[in-house]
């Protein structure tokens, strides 16, 4: 058994290696991001076998679907009619200058301070960028060495924090020691985190890039799947979100299975009717923090340090933090996939 | 091998694999998949070193910081496609300039 397992490590390792490589060295960029995808997927694998369920759930959701998402749409959107020919700009050309291979399809589009600019002595540089990368190759190498052997001289066994959870898990409300750190032990890194997640919607809706007016109608089997699928996702999401108190689940993992009801919906050509995309749709954005942040300020009111909760109310009050924080995480992740701002009011 | 270390091994070759594409990549998009699975990396020599506990359950504050490493990446990705975005539309190209703009 143990062999078997050994056998089984080894080849998810060396596939992982494997598909790694492959994505990023693709000349088709969709292909990339398709190799990108089972990547992830076999990293919920890894996670598995590291026993962190947790973790698994999550990259399922989020490293391989979510992103996967993402990075469609933008290949997608970065040039609907040559983004094939864009992927296939070799990375490194033997005219040693890859600015200047285009595919075809490309080259029209290039604006006027490209063409005015100075062409660069092409054998010199041909050859300082052979050398560049014999270095780089040579310092990487030895980078990847020396993470090797620290990695390697650490002692084999190390507890590291589980016997301090371990002591106080009974105290933090929840049975679930990786929930009881995000939410109890560690929340101030989670409300940090829901920080980040919200000032990433800023960034985004900010570039405004033009808002796509798609009015494209699904087709039968999208649009049959989408009703079948989001009320299940939309249940799993609640489920999850219970179990996390005492099994692998969460607010992150409900959050990011609601995100992909949400994509799915808005792949199906929805969109958010424009009553409720002005003050409802913001207001539900910001839940997860606001809810977070006045947990912490009454908590610091009422005489206890940052996120110090209670024991008699933790349990009801990560339950209170955790179901405002999915809805928040969710909705944020879809917007994200939307990539423009909904439009607001009737006035446009 | 011990797992743990098999698995810290190939986090460590993930991060480099990351490093090199996102150096000699020009394309913003195949540099923001260098820089995930640079992130990956990082997850994995983490959660592996996480599984030393002479057969315990794991230790769960690195699988705490995973869990939030994985949305943390997952915002930062959406916005570097949205500036990738915004720099395909202002430049044409899905590359940044060696050269300064004038």
């Amino acid at each position: 058994m143990t062999l078997l397992q050994s056998v089984f490590d080894a080849l998810l390792g060396f596939a992982l290696l494997w598909l790694a490589w492959q994505a990023l060295a693709s000349p088709d960029l969709f292909k990339g991001i398709v190799l990108f995808i089972a990547f992830g997927l076999l990293m919920a694998l890894a996670w598995v076998r590291l026993d962190a369920p947790d973790i698994a759930l999550a990259e399922a959701a989020i490293g391989a679907g979510l992103t996967g998402a993402l990075l469609l749409a933008a290949l997608a959107r970065l040039d609907k009619s040559s983004w094939r020919g864009f992927g296939r700009t070799p990375v490194r050309p033997p005219e040693g200058n890859n600015r200047d291979v285009i595919h075809p399809s490309k080259r029209d589009t290039k604006s006027a301070h490209e063409k005015t600019r100075k062409p660069k002595p092409i054998t010199e540089n041909g050859k300082g960028q052979a050398a560049f990368c014999g270095l780089l190759v040579v310092s990487l190498s030895a980078l990847a060495a020396g993470l090797g052997y620290a990695v390697l001289t650490l002692p084999s066994q190390a507890p590291g924090l589980s016997d301090s959870v371990a002591a106080s898990l009974e105290a933090s409300g929840v049975s679930n020691p990786v929930t009881a750190v995000l939410l109890n032990f560690r929340g101030y890194d989670t409300l940090l985190e829901l920080g980040v997640l919200l000032l990433a919607l800023f960034g985004v809706w900010s570039f405004g890039v033009v808002p796509e007016r798609r009015e494209s109608s699904p087709g039968p089997v999208l649009d049959r799947l989408s009703r079948l699928l989001i009320p299940w996702l939309i249940l799993v999401a609640g489920y999850l979100l219970w179990v996390g108190a005492h099994a692998p689940g969460g607010a992150f993992q409900a959050g990011s299975v609601l995100a992909a009801a949400g994509v799915l919906w808005l792949l199906t050509g929805w969109r958010l009717d424009t009553r409720f995309s002005g003050w409802p749709l913001r207001i539900i954005l910001v839940a997860g923090l606001g809810v977070f942040v006045v947990v912490a300020v009454v908590l610091i009111l009422m005489g206890g340090r940052l996120l110090e909760y209670p024991p008699s109310f933790a349990a009801a009050l990560i339950l209170l933090i955790e179901a405002a924080a999915t809805l928040s995480i969710g909705i944020t992740l879809a917007a994200l996939f939307l990539g423009s701002r909904p439009e607001t009011g009737p006035q446009r | 091998m011990n797992p743990a270390f098999l698995y810290a091994l190939v986090g460590v070759g993930l991060f480099t694999l990351g490093l090199y594409a996102l150096i000699v990549h020009a394309h913003l998009l195949r540099k923001i998949l260098a820089i995930n699975v640079m992130a990956s990396g990082v997850f994995l020599v983490l959660v592996a070193l996480a599984t030393r506990t002479q057969g315990a359950a794991p230790d769960p504050v690195p699988h705490a910081m995973v869990i939030t490493g994985i949305v943390v990446a997952v915002s930062a990705t959406a916005l570097a496609l949205a500036l990738m975005l915004r720099v395909r539309a202002e430049t044409g190209r899905a590359e940044l300039a060696e050269e300064p703009l004038e």
